[in-house]
C-alpha cells in the first residue's frame, strides 16, 4: 500500500512510520505544519508545532529512509480546531482539541488530500488498535488513545493505520533507540500543542479578554471572584480564589459555568455526581448500534476510567445513564461508549443531570 | 532522475572540482607574509583578476564573500549605512517587489531596526521593473533615497530587468544602484562597468562553482560600510580569512560560464522552449509565468515557470519527486512549508495562481532526456493534484 505517515517529530510517529516500512508499505513522511508562526524551540514536554519538531521529523524520515515533506494545514487547523476551542470555552464548555484535530484535520483534511494524491492510508503514532475495521483500546492501557479516535467514522478508520496499538510505550522507546532514531529519548508531548506556554487560562484571557464575575455557591451566595469564566472546567478545584470558606472547610469544585451571567458555581464533591449525561448526535465507530444498549461502558474524559452505563438514542441524541454516578462531567467533552475493549461510538456532552 | 532545479543550485563544473581539490591539501593564509602566504595570496589575486575580467570589472572592485546572501546583505545594509552617514535624510530604500529574500529581508530589517523606509518598486505582470516605475519611486523624494536594488534576472520566473537603463536613471539623481545578478551571470551578458551599477552580486553555486563563495562587485568610489568587522581582508569592506580553494574554483567557474555563455544560452533556450511547448501540449491550460518573449535579452535561457490551475504546487512537487523529477515551488519557510510565491503576487497574480506554480530550471548538464522525463510525468501528476485540489485548505 501507499502509506502517508504523519510525523509530528515525536518518538511514536517515527516508530509507527518505521513499522509501516517494515510491513512492506511504500511510505512517505509528512509533517503537518499546524501553526502559521511556529516557535523555534520546544520547552520540555509542551507543544509539538515548533521548527525543532519539524527538524526532528525530517531526521527521523532520513534515518528510516523515506521521502519527507511538510504540509501546511495551519489555516484549516486554526479554523477547525483553535477557533472551535476558543468558542467552546467562551460558551462555558470544555473542548477536547485532540478529538477535533483527529476528526477534522488528520483523518479528514489530511486523509482526503492523501487519498486524492494516491495514498491508500494514513499512518499515525496513536496508541489504539483497529481489528476488522473496528477500533479497540491499545495494549498499553496507560497510553491508550482510543478515546480521542472514537470520533472517527468507519470510512475514516478504514484508511487509518496505527502500528503502535499492540505495543507498550517502553517497547516503542527501546525500538526507537535500536533503530537509531534520535527522538528515542524525547519527552512525550502533552498539554495542548498550540498553547506552548502550557497556561491555557492565560492564553484564553489574551484572546477573550478579561471578563470578571462572581463565584457563587448553590444558594447564590458570592464566595469569590474570577477574571473569566472560561478559565474553568466542571470538576475543577485548583485555581479557585474562594474568599469565603465553608464552615466545615470541605473542598469545593466547579459545578457549572454560566458565561452569559459570568458566574461560576461551586459545590462540594458529592454534589458533582451525575447519573444522566445528555449528548449530541452519536458517531458510530463501527456498525450502528441497536438501542438501547444495556451492558456497555462510558468514558467522559481522556484519562478517566470507564463506568458501567445504559445508553439510548432519544430524538437523535445520545443519552447515557450511569450508576452509581460520575463526577466532573464537563459539557463539551466527548463521551465514548465501549463494549469491553471495543469502541462503539462517541458523542459530545451537552448537559448533565 | 531528472534534475530540473538548476536555479536552486547547479553541479560544479569538473574543472572547478579539480581546481578546488588540487588546492584543498595546500596551506597558506592569504594574509600571511611568508612564502606559503604569498602563494595563497597569489591564487586569490589571480582569481580576482579572472572574475574582474569575466565580468567587466576592475580587480579592485571584486570583494569575495560567502555567496549571494552575504553579498546582497552587504550591498543593501552597507550602502544604506554609508549613504545615511553622509546625509541623514537618506533613509528610503527602493527595492523591486520581486527581489530575492536575500535583498528584501535586509531591507525589511533596516526599516524595522535602523530607521529606514522601505519602498517596494512595483514590477509589471512579467516581473520586470520598468524605468518609469523606478523614476516615479525616486521622484517622490529624490534627496531621501539611500539606494536602489533591482535584480538583473528574477530567480523564479526568469524575467530580466534593463539594469543599464535603471542604473543610468538612478545615476541622474546620484543614487547608487545595486543589482543581484546571481541568476544572470552565465545566462546573460553581464558587464559591470558598462551597466553602470554601483554594486553587483554574484555567487558560485549557480554557475558551476562551489557553494559558499561569491562576490560583490563594488565600484571603486562607492562607499559601503562593512557587515563583518575584523582583519579587513577584502578592501576593509569584508573581513575573514579567505577561502583560497573555493575562491579559485569560483573564479574558474565564472570564467568558463562566461566563455561558454553565448553558445550555452542558445541551446538552453531551445531546450527550454521544447520543455514549454511539450508541457503545454500535455497540460493545455498550464500558464507560463514571466516574459514569453523570444528575445534572449528579456528572459533567462534555462527557466520555465508555470501555474497549473486547480493544483497545489507542493502536491505536484511531491508527485513529480516520486517519479524522479525534481523541481521547485519557489520559496519555503524555515519549517519547510511551501509559501505562495511573493514574486507572482508582486506580478499581480492571485494567491491561488501563486500557490499552483512550479519552476523548472535547466543548466549546463541538462539533456533532452530530462525534458522527456518531465513530459512523461507531468500529465498524470497534474491530473492527480487537480483531483486533490485544495482539500487540505
Ligand atoms: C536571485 C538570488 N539571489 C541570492 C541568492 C542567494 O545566494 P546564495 O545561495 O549564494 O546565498 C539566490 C539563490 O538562492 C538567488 O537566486
Amino acid at each position: 500500500m501507499k502509506v502517508l505517515a504523519a510525523m509530528s517529530g515525536g518518538v511514536d510517529s517515527a516508530v509507527a512510520a518505521a513499522r509501516a516500512v517494515d510491513a512492506g508499505h511504500d511510505v512517505t513522511g509528512v509533517h503537518l505544519a499546524l501553526s502559521q508562526t511556529p516557535a523555534s524551540h520546544r520547552d520540555g514536554a509542551r507543544g509539538c508545532c515548533t521548527l525543532e519538531d519539524a527538524r526532528d521529523a525530517r531526521r527521523a524520515a532520513d534515518v528510516i529512509g523515506i521521502p519527507y515533506y511538510v504540509w501546511d494545514v495551519a489555516e484549516r487547523f486554526s479554523r477547525d480546531v483553535v477557533d472551535d476551542f476558543i468558542a467552546e470555552y467562551a460558551a462555558g464548555r470544555t473542548p477536547n482539541p485532540c478529538v477535533r484535530c483527529n476528526e477534522r484535520i488528520k483523518f479528514a483534511a489530511v486523509l482526503d488530500r492523501a487519498v486524492a494524491l494516491g495514498f491508500d492510508a494514513v499512518c499515525t503514532g496513536h496508541y489504539a488498535r483497529v481489528v476488522d475495521g473496528r477500533l479497540f483500546r491499545a495494549a498499553d492501557a496507560g497510553k491508550d488513545q482510543s478515546y480521542v479516535l472514537a470520533v472517527l467514522r468507519p470510512e475514516q478508520l478504514a484508511a487509518a493505520m496505527f502500528p503502535l496499538g499492540g505495543s507498550l510505550k517502553s517497547q516503542v522507546r527501546a525500538e526507537a533507540a535500536d533503530r537509531g532514531l534520535s527522538v528515542a529519548e524525547k519527552p512525550d508531548s502533552h498539554d495542548i500543542c498550540f498553547i506552548s506556554s502550557g497556561d491555557t487560562a492565560g492564553w484564553l484571557r489574551e484572546r477573550l479578554g478579561s471578563a470578571p464575575g462572581d463565584i457563587i455557591d448553590e444558594s447564590g451566595d458570592v464566595v469569590g471572584r474570577h477574571d473569566g469564566a472560561y478559565a474553568f472546567t466542571v470538576g475543577q478545584r485548583r485555581g479557585l480564589a474562594l474568599t469565603r470558606p465553608r464552615p466545615d472547610h470541605a473542598p469545593r469544585y466547579v459545578l457549572s459555568i454560566s458565561p452569559v451571567e459570568r458566574t461560576v458555581t461551586v459545590a462540594t464533591a458529592e454534589r458533582l455526581a451525575v447519573s444522566r449525561v445528555e449528548c449530541g448526535p452519536p458517531t458510530w465507530s463501527g456498525a450502528v448500534c441497536e438501542m438501547p444498549l444495556t451492558s456497555v461502558m462510558a468514558q467522559v474524559r481522556a484519562h478517566g476510567g470507564p463506568v458501567d452505563c445504559r445508553a439510548d438514542v432519544v430524538d437523535g441524541r445520545l443519552v447515557v445513564e450511569v450508576v452509581p454516578g460520575l463526577t466532573g462531567v464537563a459539557p463539551g467533552q466527548t463521551l465514548v461508549l465501549y463494549d469491553g475493549e471495543a469502541v462503539l461510538g462517541s458523542a459530545t456532552i451537552d448537559r448533565t443531570a | 532522475m531528472a534534475y530540473l532545479d538548476h536555479a536552486a543550485t547547479t553541479p560544479m563544473l569538473p574543472q572547478a572540482v579539480d581546481r578546488m581539490a588540487e588546492l584543498l591539501g595546500g596551506v597558506g593564509n592569504a594574509s600571511s607574509l611568508h612564502a606559503a602566504g604569498r602563494r595563497a595570496r597569489r591564487v586569490v589575486e589571480e582569481s580576482r583578476e579572472t572574475v574582474a575580467g569575466a565580468l567587466g570589472a576592475r580587480p579592485s572592485e571584486v570583494v569575495f564573500t560567502s555567496g549571494g546572501t552575504e553579498s546582497d546583505n552587504l550591498a543593501v545594509k552597507g550602502l544604506y549605512w554609508s549613504r545615511r552617514a553622509q546625509d541623514d535624510r537618506r533613509r528610503r530604500i527602493l527595492v523591486g517587489a520581486a527581489e530575492h529574500h536575500a535583498v528584501l529581508d535586509p531591507a525589511i530589517w533596516l526599516a524595522a531596526s535602523e530607521g529606514a523606509e522601505l519602498v517596494l518598486v512595483p514590477v509589471d505582470g512579467m516581473g520586470r521593473v520598468e524605468p518609469a516605475a523606478l523614476r516615479a519611486a525616486i521622484e517622490t523624494a529624490p534627496d531621501e533615497v539611500a539606494l536602489v536594488s533591482v535584480m538583473w534576472a528574477n530567480n523564479e520566473v526568469g524575467t530580466v530587468s534593463a539594469i543599464p537603463e535603471l542604473a543610468a536613471l538612478a545615476a541622474e539623481y546620484e543614487i547608487p544602484l545595486h543589482t543581484d545578478a546571481v541568476q544572470a551571470v552565465g545566462g546573460l551578458a553581464v558587464d559591470f562597468a558598462a551597466c553602470g551599477a554601483a554594486a553587483l552580486t554574484v555567487t558560485g553555486h549557480k554557475l558551476g562553482g562551489p557553494v559558499g563563495v561569491g562576490g560583490l562587485l563594488l565600484g571603486r568610489d562607492v562607499e559601503c560600510a562593512p557587515l563583518l568587522h575584523g582583519g579587513g581582508q577584502e578592501r576593509d569592506v569584508r573581513s575573514g580569512t579567505l577561502d583560497v580553494p573555493a575562491i579559485a574554483a569560483f573564479a574558474l567557474a565564472v570564467e568558463l560560464a562566461v566563455q561558454r555563455r553565448a553558445e550555452q544560452a542558445s541551446w538552453l533556450a531551445s531546450l527550454r522552449d521544447e520543455l514549454v511547448r511539450r508541457v503545454v501540449e500535455v497540460v493545455p491550460d498550464a500558464q507560463l509565468n514571466g516574459d514569453p518573449s523570444s528575445d534572449p535579452e528579456r528572459r533567462l535561457p534555462g527557466t520555465a515557470h508555470f501555474s497549473f490551475p486547480g493544483c497545489e504546487g507542493d502536491a505536484l512537487l511531491m508527485l513529480l519527486d516520486a517519479r524522479g523529477v525534481e523541481c521547485s515551488t519557489g520559496s519555503a519557510c524555515s519549517a519547510g512549508v511551501a509559501r505562495p510565491s511573493h514574486v507572482l503576487i508582486a506580478m499581480g497574480q492571485d494567491e491561488e495562481r501563486a500557490r499552483s506554480s512550479l519552476r523548472f530550471s535547466l543548466g549546463h548538464c541538462s539533456t533532452g532526456a530530462d525534458v522527456d522525463a518531465l513530459v512523461a510525468a507531468i500529465g498524470p501528476a497534474v491530473e492527480r493534484a487537480r483531483s486533490a485540489g485544495r482539500t487540505a485548505r
